[in-house]
């Protein structure tokens, strides 16, 4: 805003009162001061912390040890190789883990005496499945059931992997998209059901698609984790990202690989954080516009 | 107004009170060990008997991993004596004037053995194989054991036939993260199927009985034992020759720039002059006289 030029507009115009401009021109001078002191106050931290790390004793050390530009360019190649296979793991074990858990949440959500024995058995699959240490249900289903030399069945350590992964977290998914059915209030299946919708066309239609909406956040949640915990299946000796990196790690004592590795996995989460905060807010702006959703 | 900001100025006191607490606590660590012994002379003078600057002093820390395997270690109890890296790590100790009662074990896993930062122990033994590459890492003693890499294989199979190194080309190989034996296979043998790395020697075990992989590679002794004691349905299908010109070593791990680092290695260097190394490789690892060398 510049000084009031009334002469020249008419007069039924709207033009601020003295007082009004006198109140912008403080909150503005209020947002500068605030916005001034958050970027110094930025500054001070980041120097602090800049300098307490470059001048701490074993810095020389810590730089040689973990950010080695040779190591990081050796190791990139083969972290990537081994990337690869978090990926594929990710993206099959994904889908195979959404199609599951709300499989067993629709089990245990499911209403009338006769499915009693599902719901039980559902409960005690996500109660196991989700105490169970996805570590020890790795190493049972890894090195366990090959033992049983079984005619037919798999030996390969990332199929057999992948199963012990899918069964972890189909056990948590599902209980996110029960959380997800149970929170869609009681009235929506009641009118529903007073349209002339059966059971079935209410869940379809009216309940899940709000049930999975709201449980986007705590899902992505669980996708990330998911993406992490695939290099688990190098236990049966799969070679994944981080196991790339053990490996040069181990010759050469050197950690950079590890930051490699780490870094690669940031980069992976960021975007498929982004997508689905896109995909929520599609869906909110079509809900806001009236749309069925 | 003022009342406004005045907020932001206690808030600002609160941060940089809050900083400096955070500077004074990341203090540098005191070097006092380092500042009070000569380093780097190897004369008799700096290597005190029983008077070493010690992680704890008057005591000898030595670490190794848990569990401790066998043949190096017996029982998983390192501080029994018994076992070739125990017998040589109390070796060491009485060459540097520590007896038995002053050698404190201390478990520390592979990884954590080579991290930077201040190492809590003395050194390590735990069957790390000296290299160029890794002594910028860490300091090592003369080498105390000339070690060989051997396959192993379930009797019977075709990677038991194997005569030469391009008879395994074809397998499926594996070996544990960390080891020369990876090495080896990926340097020497290079094979046409990826290789499986495990964790530990355990997992590479079993992945060998469940068939998972043809053939693992591991040390000589390490072999005999396995397929005299754990897998008895496998067999040392033979070792590879040396690479390079000189022998694979195992040498014991100091920090980087450790003084003890020359002692250690001069006693080290005396028990193999005087035949003691040789006479506890013959008690221990006996069996591993021999295996076919893969040509």
């Amino acid at each position: 805003m510049t000084v009031t030029k009334a002469a020249e507009e008419p007069l039924d115009a709207y033009t601020p009162s003295q007082r009004r401009l006198e109140r912008e021109r403080y909150r503005r001078t209020r947002a500068r001061k605030a916005t001034a002191i958050a970027a110094l106050s930025t500054l001070v931290t980041a120097v602090v912390l800049y300098l307490v790390v470059v001048n701490a004793p074993g810095w020389q050390r810590t730089k040689e040890t973990f950010f080695d530009g040779h190591y990081a360019r050796e190791a990139l190649p083969k972290v990537l190789e081994g990337l690869w296979l978090n990926l594929r793991l990710l993206l099959v074990c994904g889908a195979a883990v959404l199609v599951l858990g709300m499989l067993i949440a629709i089990a245990r959500t499911l209403r009338g005496p006769v499915f009693f024995p599902l719901r039980v058995l559902a409960a005690a699959y996500t109660d196991f499945f989700r105490g169970l240490p996805l570590i020890i249900n790795l190493m049972i289903v890894v090195l366990g059931v090959p033992a049983l030399r079984l005619q037919g069945v798999t030996v390969d350590p990332v199929l057999l992997g992948g199963t012990a992964l899918t069964l972890t977290y189909s056990a948590y998914v599902a209980e996110v998209f029960r959380a997800g059915i149970e929170s869609v209030h009681p009235s929506q299946r009641a009118a529903a059901r007073s349209l002339g919708l059966t059971n079935r066309q209410a869940l379809r239609h009216v309940v899940l698609p709000q049930a999975v909406r709201r449980q986007v956040p705590p899902l992505l949640n669980d996708l990330v984790s998911l993406q992490k915990d695939t290099g688990l299946v190098s236990i049966g000796g799969a070679i994944d990202a981080v196991r790339a990196a053990d490996i040069i790690v181990g010759r050469s004592l050197n950690y950079t690989p590890y930051i490699v590795a780490g870094l690669l996995f940031v980069a992976l989460t960021i975007p498929m954080t982004r997508f689905t905060d896109w995909v929520t807010a599609r869906m909110d702006r079509q809900r806001s516009q009236g749309g069925t959703a | 107004m003022r009342l406004a900001l005045r907020v932001p100025r206690r808030a600002a006191t609160a941060t940089v009170v809050a900083l400096l607490a955070t500077v004074v606590g990341c203090a540098p660590q005191s070097d006092e060990k380092a500042a009070d012994t000569p380093s780097g002379s190897s004369s008799g003078a700096a290597c005190a008997k029983g008077a070493l600057a010690t992680e704890t002093s008057g005591k000898l820390t030595v670490a190794t991993d848990q569990p401790a395997y066998e043949p190096w270690f017996k029982d998983d109890k390192p501080a029994n004596g018994q076992g070739f890296e125990s017998a040589v790590a109390y070796a060491v100790a009485q060459r540097l004037g520590y007896d038995k009662s002053a050698v404190v074990w201390q478990s520390v896993p592979f990884n954590k053995a080579f991290a930077p930062g201040e190492k809590t122990f003395d050194f390590d033994i735990n069957q790390v194989s000296i290299s160029d590459e890794r002594k910028k890492a860490v300091d090592f003693s003369s080498g105390y054991y000339d070690v060989r890499q051997a396959v192993i294989a379930l009797k019977g199979t075709k990677a038991a036939q194997a005569k030469s190194v391009a008879d395994l080309k074809g397998l499926k190989l594996g070996a544990q993260v960390g080891t020369t034996s990876l090495d080896y296979i990926e340097d020497v043998v290079k094979p046409t199927q990826e290789a499986a790395a495990y964790a530990k020697n355990d997992q590479a075990k079993s992945a060998l009985r469940n068939k998972q992989v043809d053939a693992i590679v591991v040390d000589l002794p390490t072999a005999f034992y396995i397929t005299s004691a754990e897998v008895t349905d496998a067999e040392i299908v033979g070792q590879f020759e040396n690479q390079g010109a000189a022998p694979e070593q195992f040498g014991l791990v100091l920090d980087k720039g450790s003084a003890l680092t020359p002692c250690v290695s001069a006693a080290v260097d005396a028990l193999r002059k005087d035949g003691t190394l040789a006479k506890l490789e013959q008690q221990w690892l006996s069996d591993a006289v021999d295996a076919p060398v893969l040509t």
